[in-house]
């Protein structure tokens, strides 16, 4: 016992650790700081999560395009646990940004960011562009055809860029093409340049936390001023802060264990991400899709007008930025509660309802055209019951001319178009022959694809589309089909 | 910046402050700083020289398109629109399975041709060509192209990038290589 204290003893003296990290623990915090304080800690537990994990995976990925794929096959089936860590890695990373996003939001509500603490806002938006760079690299590590086709989706992003774009772009990619120096590079980003950055910043965030100590809980009424700010705040901790050990880490310790447990159970649940499809970029068979942190972009590059795209795409990334670092000089004094910012509030709530409603649409990606609607939906009964050969000849050229990837049926096809199931409501014949031969209105025109024939019929078929089929539109030169005895009003 | 020869407020900083002997010492303080920058300097920059070369490397290109075999004529009769794939001509080491292209030919007529980038020309995703409607369509963003490539519907801003082809000994060759983008435009 008297030999372990003697070599404590000489290691501090020493290393100076214990000195070092004694006001860590101790150094007063705020009675306020409670349950909206715990968001910063989760995160960086799963950064660490991050490094743990992803150092075992090092061990074993084999970062080469030619085999990557196949080692992260051999990870999830052969490797004891390999699986388990590949979800753990996955998982913890979709929880970081979540956690980041949180710890951001409340930081911003709380209006922390304000004098003395202008700079822990800027690290920590710094910090955010490494995570999100991170979880962009990450999904290009499982080289799969999402991987592959979300690299072209980037590289096409870069393209745009006037003057110089393409030479960024083989600047990203490495090479003229996406191959073997593209995974590389990222492989480069992923493991080596982000983590450094990112445990720099964390560093410097939490020396600064240090250097000014916890922002309390915001009062209305209580205004800062810089010019009194500091000796007061030092008054009040020193009056009735709470060591932040154990008073405000028991809290931290609760949530990040159930943060961690919550971890493990949705990672052995519901396993790895991936690796799709296999990297060859011949099977086009496939449907990329970017993982979660960047479904709202995706949602965005959809929705844009073609007119305005490039411009959006390469200027709003930047607006956005400069915004974030700007907050807190745009007002670093003043009040912090946010009763007294509603327009500092209206921003966030914007900026969470545009991200959740993108990140929705993204999921729903309904732009999509259904590339099998045509081949693998059957034709809804109601749809066909009691119609004529010609009309029933209308439902076969609707399905055979790929109309249903994009336009449902009853419930089921595209829903880039339409829906079809009463539009003979809203089209006369004559309005449904010129819409389906010029098309418009986002619709390409079938005029010269389809024969005269196929024409009358798919037009004769439409036309019945109504919710209750016994009052069909008149047809033009077609004989009105016969009423049907047990006619039943189809279900809509 | 530099503690040049003179320099003042020297308390507790070793030189006398004005003494002969101090200035001389001061002098070749100075030196010695600006010689140690002086060398520090191009040591950084002869050091820096081949890590800079070695990360702009990919915008030297020093790779470039060449004509690749598609497959004898015969695989490709007029009126159709066939799937087609071939190797990259521009390849690296470990590039794996992903030098694997594919394009769509489609022969207009005996002997002429439009040879199209599986790329979508909106974000590069890949794009399907549909017989019974003649349409390519694109599962990201919905993109929607005719028979001849040109625009139909949906986000890009221009057709299907084309490759240049020729006919050589009954086999149809293009002009391939780069990922095609906005320097393809015409
Ligand atoms: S990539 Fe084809 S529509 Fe966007």
């Amino acid at each position: 016992m008297r030999f372990l204290a003697g070599a404590l003893a000489w290691l501090e003296s020493r290393s100076g650790l214990g000195a070092f990290i004694k006001p860590l623990m101790s150094h007063h915090v705020p009675r306020s700081a409670t349950w909206w304080y715990v968001f910063g800690s989760a995160t960086l537990m799963f950064f660490v999560i991050q490094v743990v994990t992803g150092v075992c995976l090092g061990t074993m990925y084999a970062p080469s395009a030619a085999e990557a794929w196949q080692s992260l096959r051999y990870i999830d089936k052969e490797v004891p646990a390999g699986w388990m860590i590949r979800a753990l890695h996955g998982w913890s990373s979709n929880a970081m940004v979540v956690m980041m996003a949180i710890h951001m939001l409340q930081v911003f509500l709380h209006a922390s960011y304000k004098y003395p603490r202008e700079l822990n806002w800027i690290t920590g938006v710094c910090l955010l562009l490494v995570v999100l760079a991170l979880a962009f690299t990450g999904q290009v590590m499982r080289w799969d055809q999402d991987a592959y086709w979300g690299l072209g989706i980037g590289a096409s992003i870069t393209d745009r860029i006037p003057v110089f774009g393409s030479q960024i772009r083989d600047l990203l990619l490495g090479g003229p093409i996406i191959g073997g120096e593209t995974l590389n590079r990222f492989y480069a980003l992923h493991v080596f340049i982000l983590p450094g950055a990112a445990i720099a910043l964390v560093g410097l965030h939490m020396a600064l936390i240090m250097r000014h100590g916890i922002s309390e809980m915001p009062r209305p009424g209580a205004p800062v001023r810089p010019a009194s700010y500091k000796k007061e705040y030092e008054e009040r901790m020193a009056r009735d802060g709470v060591p932040f050990h154990p008073d405000a880490s028991q809290r931290d310790m609760i949530f990040c264990g159930v943060c961690l447990i919550a971890l493990v159970v949705v990672a052995a649940i519901y396993g790895p991400f991936g690796p799709g499809g296999e990297p060859d970029p011949t099977l086009i068979d496939t449907n990329p899709r970017p993982d979660y942190p960047f479904m709202w972009l995706f949602g965005a590059v959809s929705l844009l007008p073609p007119a305005s795209e490039t411009f959006v795409m390469l200027v709003t990334p930047g607006v956005i930025v400069l915004a974030l670092f700007l907050v807190p000089f745009l007002g670093n004094a003043g009040e912090r509660a946010p009763s007294r910012r509603p327009v500092m509030v209206l921003a966030a709530a914007f900026a969470v309802i545009a991200i959740a409603s993108l990140t929705w649409e993204g999921l729903a990606s309904r732009w999509s055209p259904v590339m099998n609607g045509w081949s693998a939906l059957p034709t809804p009964a109601q749809f066909v019951r009691g119609r004529t050969p010609l009309e029933m000849q209308g439902a076969v050229v609707f399905q055979f001319a790929q109309c249903r990837n994009c336009h449902a049926l009853g419930g089921s096809g595209g829903q880039r178009g339409p829906a079809l199931d009463d539009v003979a409501t809203r089209f006369t014949p004559e309005q449904l022959t010129r819409q389906v031969q010029q098309g418009g209105g986002n619709m390409p025109a079938y005029g010269k694809n389809l024969s005269r024939a196929q024409m009358d019929a798919i037009v004769g078929f439409l036309s019945t589309l109504t919710p209750s089929y016994e009052t069909p539109a008149a047809i033009p030169g077609a004989m009105l089909p016969l009423p049907i005895s047990s006619a039943e009003p189809a279900p809509r | 910046m530099s503690e040049g020869p003179g320099h003042t407020g020297c308390e507790g900083c070793g030189c006398t402050g004005g003494g002969s002997s101090g200035n001389r010492r001061a002098a070749r303080r100075g030196f010695m700083f600006k010689l140690g920058g002086g060398l520090m300097g191009v040591g950084a920059l002869l050091s820096a020289l081949p890590v800079i070369g070695f990360v702009l490397g990919p915008v030297r290109r020093t790779q470039k398109n060449q004509w690749v075999a598609l497959g004898a004529l015969a695989k490709f009769p007029p009126g159709a629109t066939r799937f087609a794939t071939y190797m990259n001509p521009i390849q690296q080491p470990t590039d794996g399975e992903s030098i694997k292209t594919a394009c769509w030919v489609r022969c207009i007529s005996e002997g002429k041709y439009q040879v199209f980038a599986i790329n979508c020309a909106h974000l590069g995703c890949p794009v399907r060509w549909f017989e019974q409607s003649k349409l390519f369509l694109c599962p990201c963003h919905g993109g929607a192209y005719y028979e001849d490539g040109s625009r139909a519907a949906g986000p890009p801003p221009r057709g299907l990038f084309e490759y240049e082809w020729k006919v050589e000994q009954g086999a149809l060759l293009i002009d391939a290589g780069r990922l095609p983008g906005m320097e393809d435009s015409t």
